[in-house]
């Protein structure tokens, strides 16, 4: 079953084209890589997916479900969740309520003024659990401030995690982290239960290349090579646009 | 959960717990006990002017502090409320259906405002707000046949909930308390909800929270409305207290001064706005008897604000009186190694 299908979509910003006529096509359960180098265009096909950037043309589909002029919030509340490459919380809060955010945008309890967000005991235990499978809960009351950039990357997963989602779109999670944090977020994104079919923008070859199932290359917008790690590391177009061969 | 780090920061954290409970008890007495303590009528009234512009300044400090969309048109929302209650009066409706029209009007005044200004953020939202707080002021000066123009209206009565008279300024101060802790407590709940959350998150990473689910433009939306329910309320007090109403209450002075009032006691923190309020209305009515050019005077208190406490009056405050603390806290043992001197 195809969890996300993408199709011609095309992007431009006044006269400059940033995605051009992009198809994917993610199984339900795959793990996507998405690499090219540096104004490719991965971050605006992650936007054009999530809807934070409406597209000129083309389409997304969700489990069969056209979500092209589906909001952004909506397609979350429909099992779609994002990272961002620049590191994107709740910097005066503690690391508890930033999950508990996250939590809180899925539940109808949202719109509630009268009741105590601290004494929501469910979801409070509910952010625990996601911190537990990022190793975090034993520092769950820290102030986000007193956290270090590996932990706020950690964080940002927790989010993700913590709103169940059918389709998790990480971009860059190993970006700015020591060899010892990749690790740790590289076991962390392989413990991740093949219901969650994850999209991923990596530049760390090495750590992400163990992770994907198939892989996408794109090059100024466009879709150049794809297919499964020996096939796109072999193919010449890789190591001439990417790998710089 | 067991961050060891985090067991002195509980502890201080019980402990200040208690002390803002105790705090929240003395201070309901120490209003409670303000028109009994002070023996003129004038200091009474201005308590209660105080107390009225202390919910305008809550209901602004909804958008400005925990929204962080600085409404430069709550003047005019303010407006409308003390006009509806004039108007409605003078065509001879009582006055719960004037307070009640007032409160409608009022909101849908606000509802108005929002949405054409919540199209967007920032100085754009400042421009759109102003922009709307003058229309309404234009029309309270111009729309003569409705607002009597600049002559204003008056209002004869005073309302008696519960046949309890509000003619004396003691007993209007004591009402105009009861409805400042109702909307101090009313901020209070709103802001540690889950929408109060949802707003401040919206407030600091707009993104973020839509892409969490969240719809952005909605939660400001109802908290527009909260702020403009605040603000409503303030306006209806403030006609029954001065009994009169002219659009010099609804002018672009007053909207700033509102914002005087969030921005010098703190924005986005609960207490600020009622000291900022009490501070502008002191400078401006009580201090301005002794000093004539009592503008200059209050320019001057803010821009000492703005350079020694940024943070504002109240969070400015704790802050040095943590610092202080801190630096007892560490003379007492240095004294205690030194020993006694000889």
């Amino acid at each position: 079953m195809t969890a996300l299908l993408v199709t011609n979509l095309c992007k431009s910003f006044g006269g400059l084209r940033v995605t051009s006529n992009v198809n994917l096509d993610v199984a339900a359960g795959e793990r996507r890589l998405i690499i090219g180098p540096n104004g490719a265009g991965k971050t605006t096909l992650f936007n054009l997916i999530t809807g934070e950037l409406a597209p000129d043309s083309g389409s997304v589909a969700l489990f069969g479900r056209d979500v092209t002029k589906t909001p952004s919030r909506k397609r979350t509340h429909l099992g779609m969740a994002r990272t961002y490459q620049i590191i994107t919380l709740f910097a005066h809060d503690t690391i508890e309520r930033n999950v508990t955010l996250a939590l809180l945008g899925l539940s109808p309890l949202r719109w509630n003024p009268l009741v105590a967000l601290d004494r929501q005991q469910h979801l409070i235990a509910q952010g625990h659990d996601a911190l537990k499978r990022v190793g975090l809960d034993h520092i769950a009351a820290r102030p986000l401030a007193q956290t270090s950039y590996g932990e706020r990357r950690r964080v940002e997963i927790a989010m993700a995690l913590a709103q169940n989602p059918k389709v998790l779109l990480l971009d860059e999670p190993f970006a700015g982290l020591s060899i010892d944090e990749r690790q740790d977020v590289r076991k962390l994104l392989t413990a991740i239960p093949r219901d969650v079919t994850i999209v991923m923008i990596e530049h760390d070859m090495d750590t992400a290349l163990e992770l994907a199932d198939r892989i996408t290359l794109l090059h100024f917008g466009e879709v150049i090579v794809e297919g499964t790690r020996a096939e796109v590391v072999a193919d010449p177009r890789t190591r001439e646009v990417y790998l710089g061969e | 959960m067991n961050d060891p780090a985090l067991l002195p920061v509980r502890s201080r954290l019980a402990g200040a717990v208690v002390a803002r409970r105790a705090a929240i008890g003395v201070a309901v007495v120490a209003l409670i006990a303000v028109p009994y303590a002070i023996q003129q009528i004038y200091y009474v009234n201005i308590a209660s002017q105080i107390l009225l512009y202390a919910i305008f300044a809550l209901g602004l400090n909804v958008l400005v502090g925990y929204a962080g969309l600085v409404s430069l048109g709550h003047a005019g929302l303010f407006g409308v409320a003390a006009y509806a209650v004039a108007y409605l009066l003078a065509a001879g409706a009582g006055h719960a259906v004037a307070i009640l029209g007032a409160l409608a009007i009022g909101l849908v005044a606000t509802a108005g405002f929002a949405a054409l200004a919540l199209r967007s953020t920032g100085i754009s939202f400042i421009m759109i707000t102003l922009a709307l707080g003058e229309i309404i002021w234009g029309l309270a000066y111009r729309w003569i046949s409705i607002t009597n123009g600049d002559n204003g209206i008056s209002v004869s009565t005073r309302p008696a909930p519960f046949g309890l008279s509000l003619d004396s300024p003691r007993a209007f101060y004591d009402a105009t308390l009861v409805v400042f802790l109702l909307a101090v407590a009313a901020v209070a709940i709103f802001v540690r909800s889950p929408l109060g959350a949802a707003l401040a998150g919206t407030r600091d990473q707009p993104r973020r929270m839509n892409a969490l689910g969240y719809h952005v433009w909605m939660i400001r939306f109802w908290a527009f409305m909260f702020s403009g329910l605040l603000t409503a309320v303030a306006g209806i007090l403030f006609v029954y207290y001065t009994e009169f109403i002219s659009p010099q209450a609804l002018a672009l002075t007053a909207s700033a001064e509102g914002l005087l009032m969030v921005i010098s006691g703190g924005a986005g923190t609960l207490l600020g706005p009622v000291f900022g309020a009490a501070l502008v209305v002191i400078v401006k009515n009580v201090v301005s008897a002794y000093i004539t050019r009592w503008n200059f005077m209050l320019g001057a208190i803010f821009v000492a604000i703005v350079v020694f406490m940024p943070e504002g009056l109240v969070p400015g405050a704790v802050r040095l009186l943590r610092s202080a603390w801190r630096a007892a806290s560490r003379q007492k043992p240095a004294a205690a190694i030194a020993g006694p001197k000889q």
